[in-house]
């Protein structure tokens, strides 16, 4: 590895860093509301990144500014892609972070983060140690596909496909806005800090509301 | 240090940055962002250290031991996430060294173990799919990859139905 690829590594992986914690992805109870759907900030910043992203990708590809092959699609298993995503999701709802995240928790001083970097090293090499068994290996080179992408998949304009994410989006936002709204569930920066649940604060601010009514109720009597 | 605690940025603001930080990732390196490839390097590297034989005759971390396996892109990229989640939450005045056990109702040791258990099936599903939020959820459904889709559809739906019996404990 060369200076230059070093140092890309090093900018981009800082920026990465730097951006997920500034969402609020380092605090674990941030991330798991968005599977109680109370916050939905996780479904709202991954999605409008990957709808920015791949509109970013696309235009860069209309002129071929990187050649016919384009970026990297990685090979598709589709038996390892579920399988992964149904451990990783489970371990996100057990232990509060997905890889990415706990590096974020770590940096931010969350010790529950650097445990759950011990946690995936062991993993590592459990997968590593049945990685020649029957199973894993029907698992890992399982229903490989041949087409990668779902414009292709589908044989639809990738336009189209961005279309329908903004869509998705758009949805995705308005049923958080609604749910959120019900849940008083969004963590505040103070919240993920201090260790607090959103509704605690919510609550006293009721409260002090209700002394206050109370109070000008008994100015006037 | 400030102990002035500064607001999140909001959730569409970051979610924009965050998609140019994955662009220009594409551009400058010619794939996505990733984190859980640098964990199998560090496991490969520990490996090495404790159990050389082992580790180099292992099916799986045979190749990456070949080499230096903490001389890679994605290990450096890791570093350069922690060096940016501490820059961000020092100077947001967010940093605090802690357990994070939400508002209190799980002890120190239980939240722990589920750390661990949690990074455990993590780090084993990561390399079953070959990547994990950041590699396969965020990069490859930004090239528009069906292995995004999928894996986002399923992470998002266990997610949720682990969460309904996680919620009673923390």
């Amino acid at each position: 590895m060369d200076y230059g690829t070093a140092g890309t590594a090093l900018a981009t992986g800082l920026l990465f860093g730097f951006v997920l914690e500034q969402a609020g992805f380092g605090s674990p109870c941030k991330l798991t509301a968005q599977f109680r759907l109370t916050d939905w900030s996780v479904f709202k910043v991954m999605f409008s990144a990957i709808i920015v992203a791949a509109i970013g990708i696309l235009l860069l590809q209309v002129n071929n500014t990187f050649g016919a092959q384009g970026f990297y699609v990685a090979e598709m298993y589709l038996w390892g892609t579920v399988l992964g995503a149904v451990l990783i999701g489970a371990g996100f709802a057990i232990g509060g972070y997905c890889p990415g995240t706990s590096v974020v928790g770590l940096g931010s001083g969350r010790i529950d983060g650097l445990v759950f970097m011990l946690g995936m090293i062991i993993g590592v090499w459990a997968f590593a140690g049945v990685y020649d068994s029957d199973f894993i290996q029907a698992v890992v080179g399982g229903a490989s596909m041949e087409v990668r992408t779902l414009p292709e998949w589908l044989g639809v304009s990738p336009w189209l496909v961005v279309a329908a994410m903004l869509l998705m989006l758009a949805g995705g936002f308005l049923a958080g806005r609604a749910l959120e709204q019900r849940s008083h569930g969004v963590y505040t920066a103070e919240d993920i800090t201090e260790g607090r649940d959103p509704g605690e604060s919510d609550a006293l601010g009721r409260d002090l509301g209700r002394e206050a009514s109370a109070a000008r109720r008994t100015d006037t009597d | 240090m400030s102990c002035q605690v500064r607001p999140l940025w909001p959730p569409f603001v970051a979610g924009i940055v965050l998609g140019l930080v994955v662009l220009l990732t594409f551009v400058l390196v010619g794939n996505g962002m990733g984190s859980s490839g640098a964990f199998a390097r560090v496991a490969t590297e520990i490996g090495l250290q404790i159990a050389p034989e082992a580790t180099r005759e292992n099916a799986y971390l045979g190749d990456m031991a070949e080499g230096n396996p903490l001389a890679a892109w994605i290990v450096v990229a890791a570093i350069g996430t922690l060096i940016g989640a501490i820059l961000a939450s020092v100077s947001s005045g967010r940093f605090r060294v802690k357990v994070d056990r939400g508002s209190g109702r799980i002890g120190v040791a239980p939240r722990l173990l589920l750390a661990l258990g949690g990074g455990l099936l993590a780090g084993f599903g990561s390399r079953l799919a070959a990547g994990c939020t950041s590699g396969v959820g965020l990069s490859n459904t930004a090239m528009l990859g069906v292995a995004g889709f999928v894996f986002l559809i399923v992470f998002f739906v266990v997610g949720i139905l682990v969460s309904l019996l996680m919620r009673r404990v923390w």
